[in-house]
């Protein structure tokens, strides 16, 4: 692994951003309207929009950055350049961190867009610091991108692509304890939830906005996430083969 | 004493999907010259140069390249690969893609505007390489091949679909790069773009049917024409 082709490569993601102003322009966008709408929903219920509002702002990072990661690595994959990047001097860690900096990058930026807009006008309150959501936003992100690269390698047009979204995390969200406590669930959905990812996540970011509390559990559910995000980047870096038959 | 060739394949054998796609063969590419690998379609030319160049599963044989086993990491460095389908970024552009490839090798970035100039696209630099045509989207292609400027050019089908005029001049880019000291293996299904390269290696069906300069090939074939020459050679290995 190498700073230069690290570098290389996120400077490269980042322009192709830049080059996409449409997608940019939605994926800085669409959160902010999200909240807004919620804010509007929950106008005489405002209890609901501060429980849901802040774990929110954490997850919409997270759901981005699986589908634009999974897309564009299918594109590397199937356009062929993904092969000419593997005759060249630079290692599939590279390749790896060079997306999670430029994709990092930009959830940072639609955490803090999004984070300003709710806090600064919507009225969303926290019991945590708001520079923690940030923080939670960006690493969920970072889970959405190893999650996404590593689906990617399971599609073989965008059309699947894109149905890894239904299919892997709608459930996440249904069970992760966003619309209904774990702890009002049935058994086996509960036990189900236990294992999936965005449990783990999703109670990191109510513990930081509902309860302000960074206890144990807090700490559990950070390594958690980020042990997830490891494995699936080790996953997704498997799927990247120097040599294909 | 003519120095140690750039690539030697000995005994390769590759299959794909279950097809052997090269059956055994054995060659040697000479440094500092430009060697046509040609052949119909589906012959094993692209799969012969992924090999070379170490992103090709191998089954039994072994590919020496400037000395060292095809696929080592050090051997990303100097050795140039053109794709077949051009393997750029659509939505960047020619520009970019290069700057892209130039830090990956750590290339000067001077390199950038002196490959730009030598595929003839110095005034689309900063168009996005998907408003580019088809040949000019192949140019680009090819420059990221050159812009790390690389001991060994390895090129597939860098002329297709290119006009004349344009493939003229890029086969003398071709001889000028080989009379620097650089070694080329370009693949070609075009026979009468033969007659550019140094040394000849014709390959059907897997196997190679024949080798040496367009000179002996056509001694070997008895036809003076090329593209007579390998239709003999070809059909001869069929009987």
């Amino acid at each position: 692994m190498s700073f230069r082709a690290t570098f290389a490569t996120a400077v490269r993601v980042l322009n192709q951003l830049r080059r996409d102003p449409r997608t940019l322009a939605l994926m800085l966008g669409v959160p902010v309207v999200l909240v807004f709408l919620l804010e509007q929903l929950f106008a005489d219920n405002r209890l609901i929009f501060q429980r849901i509002g802040g774990p929110l702002l954490g997850m919409f990072p997270l759901i981005a950055m699986f589908l634009v990661t999974s897309i564009t690595m299918l594109r590397e994959r199937v356009s062929g350049t993904l092969e000419r990047l593997m005759a060249l001097p630079l290692a599939k860690l590279d390749i790896l961190a060079g997306y999670a900096i430029a994709f990092g990058l930009v959830a940072a930026v639609q955490a803090i867009l999004v984070s300003t807009v709710a806090f600064g006008f919507l009225g969303l309150d926290t019991k945590g610091p708001s520079w923690a959501i940030v923080l939670l936003a960006i690493s969920n992100a970072i889970l959405g991108m190893a999650l996404g690269l590593f689906v990617s390698a399971f599609a073989r047009t965008e059309f699947q692509a894109i149905q890894f979204m239904p299919a892997l995390i709608l459930p996440q969200i249904l069970l992760c304890g966003l619309f209904t406590p774990r702890s009002q669930m049935a058994g086996w959905m509960r036990h189900l939830s236990d294992v999936l990812p965005f449990t783990y996540a999703y109670d990191a970011l109510h513990r930081a906005t509902a309860l302000g509390v960074f206890d144990g559990r807090f700490v559990l559910d950070l390594a958690v996430t980020v042990g997830v995000t490891v494995l699936c980047l080790a996953l997704g870096a498997s799927t990247l083969r120097r040599r294909t038959g | 004493m003519p120095a140690a060739p750039s690539i030697v394949v000995d005994k390769l054998r590759i299959r794909r999907g279950g097809v052997v796609v090269l059956d055994e063969i054995s060659l040697s590419v000479a440094s500092g010259k430009v060697t046509g690998l040609l052949g119909p379609s589906g012959s094993g030319k692209t799969t012969l140069m992924r090999a070379i160049v170490g992103v090709q599963i191998v089954e039994s044989g072994t590919i020496t390249v400037l000395g060292e086993p095809a696929g080592t990491p050090l051997l990303r460095w100097k050795v140039g690969y053109m794709t077949q389908n051009p393997a750029v970024y659509g939505d960047l552009t020619a520009r970019e893609n290069l700057r892209f490839f130039a830090r990956i090798l750590d290339a000067e970035p001077e390199n950038v505007e002196d490959v730009l100039e030598t595929v003839g696209l110095t005034p689309f630099g900063d168009r996005v390489v998907n408003r580019l045509s088809g040949g000019q989207k192949a140019r680009v292609s090819l420059a990221t091949a050159l812009v790390g400027n690389p001991q060994l050019l390895v090129l597939d089908e860098p002329t297709v679909g290119l006009d004349p005029v344009l493939r003229r001049d890029l086969w003398r880019t071709f001889n000028n790069l080989a009379g620097q000291g650089k070694t080329l293996l370009v693949s070609s299904h075009v026979m009468d773009e033969a007659d550019h390269c140094h040394d000849l290696l014709l390959l059907r069906e897997g196997t190679l049917v024949a080798t040496g300069t367009p000179a002996s090939v056509r001694e070997q074939s008895g036809r003076q024409d090329l593209d007579e020459a390998f239709l003999a050679l070809i059909n001869e290995e069929v009987a």
